[in-house]
């Protein structure tokens, strides 16, 4: 695979994606290219298509239209060379509920065609890595909503992939968890193609090197962090980021007193 | 960053079919299945099918009630395969995973098999009795047992099928139930006698060879006929194709 040498081409390539639920227009031409070393923080309101677009990435829903490439690698063409080439951290952190968290990262390990020795040591490490030294032997059903975010976590970054997809990593986390959580994902960025999306405009300025805010479907904005704080009315001056994302997905004109309103709801909500 | 391994198709249906029939003995559901399986094969041997009154040294009581056991037995095993994956939405996790479909719906299917082949293998003091007590055709036991297995995949296909189409246990359940149901009773005599009486010799049989119940009672007596057991492997594959339709065309509800 030519594109793993060259770190110039982009990890994910998304085309012109669509997404049609019956006469629900869900996701109307996205593209999207993401090259190592990016963080990328995809934003947008509940019910834009954020989620819908992470899982055309990820080969669990099939395009209306468009196409993606991981590593180069068609998802349409070789779903399942393509599967291996990311590690993935679906919406609210799913797992077997039976299942014993050391239970459940040796069968990540087998699925990703790991074995033995090698298996176990990339078990050891990702329980490591995400601080589940403490649950490894409870089931998974019986921890705690941080805890289950974190065995996502490791179960993603188990076989050390080039890509991690990451739908709301940081959500059910307490702060000192979100902290954690945004330093691993810091340590990773270095030289992976990161897409994570969030609610949280803080933690896009915290850990992202890129944001792409979208609604009703399409791209509204795509630039660094910083760009997306000066579009913020010039105005406001406390939570710009905020003010920001109203403006873009709600075409809302934010003055001084609307930031006000919006920095309290957002104090109620932490 | 490291090359990942890539596995083979065999591998993948491996690793899928070894956390599946694990996931069995993680819940009580194998030790509920099992037990009441057990019984129940014995209750039916002997309280109603005589096998002590008939006197014969045969096995025949007590298969020939496995149709109506597995009615209602299959689904409870059948009924979590993907309706379970749906709810808690690990469905998504594993689609996410370098598996194909296929291995998917394979790894499921023969982990189901063989967790009914362990509750069958476990009425093994059946036929030990059998031959202390007298000379039975071991022949026609192991074809019978053979008869029995095939008769449980063909129904559990049919139900993993059924439990793809929802996120509901019960109704998936209560689906496999009715569908076995109805694949035994195109074959039962009262339904073949019902048309007999006005349907043409050809229709009568072309239902019954449609029936599981005929197929399986030719096999129970102790004879493989090459058109019994096409009949139950067409059965599979049929139902396992419509699982992998089912998973594309649901997952995402």
């Amino acid at each position: 695979m030519a594109s793993h040498t060259d770190r110039k081409a982009p990890r994910i390539e998304a085309v012109k994606l669509e997404k049609r639920f019956g006469h629900i227009h869900a996701v109307r031409g996205i593209d999207l290219e993401v090259p190592a070393g990016q963080v990328l923080g995809f934003l947008g309101p509940n019910g834009a298509g954020k989620s819908t677009t992470m899982r055309m990435i990820t080969g669990f829903l099939e395009p209306s239209g468009g196409r993606v490439k991981l590593e180069g690698i068609d998802i349409a063409e070789d779903p399942i060379a393509a599967k291996r080439t990311f590690g993935y951290l679906p919406e609210g952190a799913p797992a077997y509920p039976d299942m014993t968290v050391e239970e459940f990262l040796s069968f990540i390990a087998a699925a990703r065609g790991f074995r033995g020795a090698d298996a176990k040591a990339r078990v050891e490490r990702a329980i490591g890595r995400v601080n589940l030294q403490g649950v490894r032997k409870q089931a998974f059903e019986t921890l705690s909503k941080g805890y289950k975010r974190r065995t996502g976590l490791a179960q993603a970054l188990l076989h050390d992939p080039g890509i991690l997809i990451l739908d709301e990593p940081t959500d059910g986390l307490d702060p000192n968890q979100k902290f954690e959580v945004r330093e691993l994902i810091k340590e990773l960025g270095g030289d992976r193609a990161i897409v994570l999306s969030t609610h949280i405009l803080e933690e896009v300025e915290a850990v992202c090197t890129r944001a792409v805010v979208i609604n009703k479907g399409g791209i509204v904005f795509d630039g660094t962090p910083a760009e997306m704080e000066s579009r913020a009315p010039r105005d406001v001056t406390k939570n710009r980021m905020d003010a920001a994302f109203r403006a873009m997905t709600t075409g809302d004109v934010v003055g001084d007193s609307d930031a006000n309103t919006a920095s309290r709801t957002k104090g109620a909500r932490r | 960053m490291s090359t990942i391994p890539a596995l083979t198709a065999l591998q993948r249906i491996t690793v899928v079919f070894r956390r599946e029939f694990r996931s069995y003995f993680q819940t009580p559901l194998a030790a509920v299945f099992l037990v009441i399986f057990l019984f129940l094969a014995g209750l039916f041997t002997f309280n109603i099918g005589g096998f002590y009154e008939r006197n014969q040294s045969d096995l025949r009581p007590f298969f020939q009630f496995h149709p109506w056991l597995y009615v209602f037995l299959v689904p409870a095993v059948s009924m979590r395969l993907w309706a379970e994956e749906r709810r808690t939405g690990t469905i998504e996790l594993i689609m996410t995973l370098p598996f194909g479909v296929a291995d998917l719906v394979i790894g499921k299917f023969l982990a189901a098999c063989a967790f009914t082949t362990v509750a069958l293998c476990l009425t093994f003091p059946m036929w030990i009795t059998v031959s202390w007590l007298g000379n039975p055709d071991h022949g026609t036991i192991f074809v019978a047992y053979l008869a029995s297995a095939l008769l449980a995949g063909a129904f559990l296909a049919v139900g993993a099928f059924l439990s793809a189409l929802t996120k509901n246990q019960v109704i998936a359940f209560v689906l496999c139930a009715v569908a076995c149901f109805v694949l035994l009773l195109a074959g039962f005599p009262a339904v073949l006698d019902f048309i007999r009486g006005w349907a043409p010799r050809g229709a009568v049989e072309g239902l019954a060879s449609t029936s599981a119940l005929t197929h399986y009672e030719s096999m129970m007596r102790g004879v493989i006929d090459l058109r019994d057991v096409l009949y139950f492997a067409l059965v599979m594959i049929a139902f396992l194709v419509l699982n992998v339709f089912a998973i594309d065309w649901k997952k995402s509800d």
